[in-house]
């Protein structure tokens, strides 16, 4: 039951923060952090000592004909690892969201939303249903919308907002659909029944086929085929994970949700709430991988085409936040990859170690911005290392694992993915993962030399100082894991949840810091090698430099990338067309069917009979008897003569 | 042919006929209003030839209360043509428009 | 038996006569006259009604209608000091439809009469006397509450008729 504790204690913090202690705004801080840190030490327990077979308690929430769906929960070893994550990494943001947002004028209403966010986010780790899990991968929807937009007094926070809860709609209804038919194929939503219904089934889609034929009116040549209706039912449910999870196509909104206060960007946009597609992806993976399927290839190369396209859309961004949503996008990108390449288990080592770092990332960044008075360009920032020791020292680590340098975590779980890649003999992905490697190597690196090393380019940054210790321990914190996370063996706990080609034996740190090298050196090999090159090409042309070297060297394609390959523009033409020939169809329904017909057609004919009986009414009451007798005369006539005389 | 009960009926709608003509046609008032009672006369001929022919009374009962009703009717009528005139100072339906708003 | 039916023509023909001086007179267009030949009317009415053997009734259609309600009329006539009416445009169109509309009732009626079937049995031997009637309205029971009712009716229609005559009715 401890589970249960760990998923309404956030939620009872929102809860009393938004009802009762909404003026304390001390102690909804208090409330908010003490919640998730009882969670945390909750999860460690579960962590530690709940055994590795997956438990599962349930009780029925509603039940609808043949639907029955459970409010239930489903420990193992995914779950339990994603718990702690959140919990983990959700304190850390906690605490500095404290110093961080200290003096705003909502701190209440920033923790409260915080505290929902937490409670919907286990919610979905926890659940045991598809549905539930859709309940509260919505929730999470709606406290992201309300963490992006919490300075909604500004346009573009709001918008951003908007941006975000629009895109995940667009997934979300694809989400749904594969949920719908994931129920009218197999009858359940369970995920362990489902995983047991679909155990060595030939064709699970079988009982689909029937009517869906019939629907679409199959012919001889031409009828659906079960392993069509598997692969979208794959590609539907994956479209959950492509708006929740930013993939290319419907990246944009990560971006822009940047606008968000630099804690929410750090928990939601770059540690947990994106991770919920990919954790979403490895809790389904039997689904994608049901033989006949063709779901997983999508998948693998929408990841390599996000994590390409996100990396350069990087290399030109001067926001240091956009710089690191973009570096997001392209980790997110890795993950969903490598789920692709049948691979869940690296794909959630990615998730747990990225989480860390980039969390890390983000609030070095927050600290950075902080110091620099809200500022967030880095052409204006340079020579913080000497004034934020801390800040620099915990994001230089940061920067050391997601750029993948041994033996800091990102190396082991970029390199469990490229590994992944080679061993599924998918060459062009492995090159293309390669290539990301060093593509972000080269703009961590760009961003580090820009805002840390060289000579302060503006005054801001001249007088920066380093932050308050609220914000600096949670670095700190968070710095551990990030250069220990990768060699303890988190991708063996993996695996007991999630078999995978790609074996993670756990043989001590020793043996398991060399690990990655005695299994596969290739992918380790080429990984470093990436890295060294980024490396070497960032320090020759940002070393001290005072603008950017590159849309010289490269011309258009830099700015191709700073604007985002057009994207934006793209979807915002494509909206305006769309919506454009919309209204003028409504128009045109509207001012010929509705207004002229239905309206004018209505009120005229009833004026037209208005009009014929106004002739009757003269007021004349000769007139009146005349139309009496005249009346009486047809009806009686009409009685009369049509039987003949009774002769 | 003897006289039977066709040619009291006949009577009495050719007498019903002449009164509707005078309340279609006319234009006075009270020349509508003695038309009415024509009409009204009419139907109680034919009731008194239904009650002789059919053998028994109570058709002429009922005449005998419709000359009672008509009298209280030709009463209250001719007051309200009074009060109209008085209004309007015309027996002439063609001054008597106000049931057209 | 010729007598009765040549009675019957006479005054068949007279209340026909009568009844269309009422209507429509070729000579004088007074008020005044219409309601004289309606008293005619009325009487020739009262003869057909003797021949029907309904004497109490052609007493008092003498007695009510041309005594009583006549003599309303005539007071009411002089009462209001009607003009002699003015020659008004005659509407052509109106007399034309009106009378189609009243030719066309009295064929319908005409035609249904003589197309019934009316033949008589025995000869009939009701008497339509004061004390036959006065025995049907008051011993067999059945028009004794109408009658009381048609009391009150005439009590109504007497103050109703004193409410419209007053002079300031609004």
């Amino acid at each position: 039951m401890s589970a249960l504790l760990v998923l309404l204690l956030p939620l009872l913090a929102a809860a009393g923060i938004a009802l009762v202690w909404k003026k304390d705004e001390e102690f909804s801080a208090q409330l908010s952090i003490g919640a998730i840190a009882l969670g945390f030490v909750l999860s460690l327990g579960l962590f530690a000592f709940t055994p590795a077979k997956p438990q599962e308690f349930a009780f029925n929430w509603l039940a609808v004909g043949d639907l029955k769906i459970s409010f239930g929960f489903l420990l193992d070893p995914l779950s339990k690892l994603m718990l702690l994550v959140v919990t983990g990494v959700g304190l850390m943001i906690h605490i500095y969201s404290r110093g961080y947002l200290h003096g705003d004028r909502s701190f209440s209403r920033y923790f409260a939303s915080l505290s929902l966010f937490t409670f919907s986010m286990l919610g979905i780790v926890l659940a045991n249903n598809l549905f539930m899990m859709f309940v509260f991968w919505e929730l999470v929807g709606v406290s992201s919308y309300l963490l992006i937009g919490f300075w909604f007094e500004k346009h573009s926070a709001a918008d951003a907002a908007k941006k975000a809860f629009l895109t995940n709609r667009v997934g979300d209804f694809g989400f749904i659909l594969g949920i719908l038919l994931t129920w009218l194929a197999l009858g359940s939503l369970n995920f362990t029944e489902l995983a047991s219904a679909l155990d060595g089934k030939a064709l699970p889609f079988a009982s689909l086929v029937e009517p869906l034929n019939r629907l679409v009116g199959s012919t001889n040549w031409w009828t659906v085929h079960p392993n069509v209706l598997a692969t979208l039912v794959g590609l539907l449910l994956f479209m959950g994970a492509m708006g929740k999870s930013a993939q290319f196509p419907l990246h944009v909104w990560l971006p822009d949700a940047m606008e968000g206060p630099t804690p929410v960007s750090a928990l939601i946009h770059a540690a947990t709430m994106v991770a919920a597609g990919v954790f979403m992806l490895c809790r389904i993976f039997f689904l994608l991988e049901i033989p006949g399927s063709h779901a997983l290839e999508f998948i693998a190369w929408t990841g390599g085409v996000t994590a390409l396209l996100a990396a350069l859309m990087a290399l030109q961004q001067n926001d240091i936040k956009r710089i690191l949503a973009y570096s997001t996008l392209s980790q997110l990108g890795y993950m969903v990859m490598a789920v692709g390449l049948h691979a869940p288990g690296p794909a959630m080592f990615h998730l747990t170690t990225h989480a860390a770092f980039k969390a890390l990332l983000f609030l070095g960044a927050g600290s950075v911005i902080l110091a620099c008075h809200h500022e967030q360009n880095i052409w204006k920032m340079g020579g913080l290392h000497d004034a934020m020791p801390r800040t620099w020292w915990t994001f230089r680590w940061g920067t050391l694992a997601l750029c993948g340098v041994w033996p800091f975590a990102g190396f082991f779980s970029k390199d469990a993915i490229l590994a992944s890649a080679l061993e599924h003999k998918n060459i062009p992905l492995f090159v293309l993962g390669v290539f990301v490697a060093g593509l972000t190597t080269f703009y961590m690196s760009r961003l580090v030399l820009v805002a840390f090393c060289g000579n302060a380019r503006s005054e801001a940054a001249s007088h920066a100082h380093e932050s308050p210790g609220v914000m600096t321990w949670p670095l700190v914190a968070l710095a551990l894991p990030t250069l220990l996370a990768g060699a303890i063996g988190i991708d063996a706990f993996i695996a007991k949840a999630l078999p995978s080609e790609h074996p993670s034996p756990n043989e001590g740190l020793l043996n398991n810091l060399f690990a990655p090298f005695n299994h596969n050196i290739l992918a380790a090999g080429f990984g470093l090698l990436a890295v060294v090159a980024g490396w070497q090409l960032a320090r020759t042309l940002y070393t001290n430099a005072m603008s950017d070297p590159l849309p010289e060297k490269i011309g258009v394609f830099a700015k191709m990338a700073r604007d985002r390959f057009y994207f934006d523009e793209l979807y915002a033409w494509l909206i305006r067309v769309t919506q454009e020939t919309l209204a003028r169809l409504a128009d045109w329904v509207d001012r010929w069917i509705i207004a002229g017909f239905v309206v004018r057609g209505t009120h005229g004919t009833t004026e037209l009979v208005g009009r014929v009986l106004r002739l009757v009414q003269t007021g004349s009451l000769q007139t009146y008897a005349f139309l009496f007798a005249a009346g009486v005369v047809l009806v009686l006539a009409w009685q009369l003569l049509g039987t003949s005389p009774t002769h | 042919m003897n006289v039977g009960l066709e040619h009291y009926l006949t009577v009495s709608a050719m007498l019903f006929c002449l009164g509707l003509l005078g309340v279609i046609l006319r234009r006075n008032v009270l020349v509508i209003y003695m038309s009415l009672e024509l009409m009204l006369n009419a139907a109680n001929l034919a009731l008194v030839a239904f009650s002789r022919f059919n053998d028994n009374l109570t058709g002429q009962t009922m005449v005998f209360f419709i000359i009672t009703v008509a009298a209280a009717e030709v009463a209250v009528g001719l007051a309200l043509i009074v009060a109209l005139y008085r209004k309007r100072q015309s027996a002439h339906v063609e001054d008597l428009t106000s049931l057209k708003l | 038996m010729i007598l009765p039916d040549a009675l019957f023509y006479l005054f068949a023909f007279l209340t026909l006569l009568f009844g269309a001086l009422v209507v429509a007179n070729p000579f004088s267009r007074n008020p005044v006259t219409s309601a004289m030949f309606l008293v005619l009317t009325i009487c020739a009415m009262a003869g057909l009604f003797v021949l029907l053997n309904a004497f109490f009734l052609a007493a008092v259609q003498i007695l009510v209608y041309a005594g009583a309600v006549m003599v309303l009329f005539l007071f009411v006539i002089m009462l209001l000091d009607l003009k002699e009416e003015q020659r008004r445009k005659i509407n052509l169109f109106g007399i034309v439809t009106g009378s189609g509309a009243v030719l066309g009732l009295g064929f319908l009626l005409t035609r249904t009469i003589w197309g019934g079937d009316f033949s008589q049995t025995a000869t009939p031997k009701v008497i339509g006397d004061t004390k036959a009637l006065g025995l049907e309205l008051f011993t067999k029971g059945q028009f004794l509450l109408p009658f009381e009712i048609v009391s009150v009716l005439l009590l109504v229609a007497m103050v109703g008729v004193i409410l419209l005559s007053k002079k300031e009715l609004k």
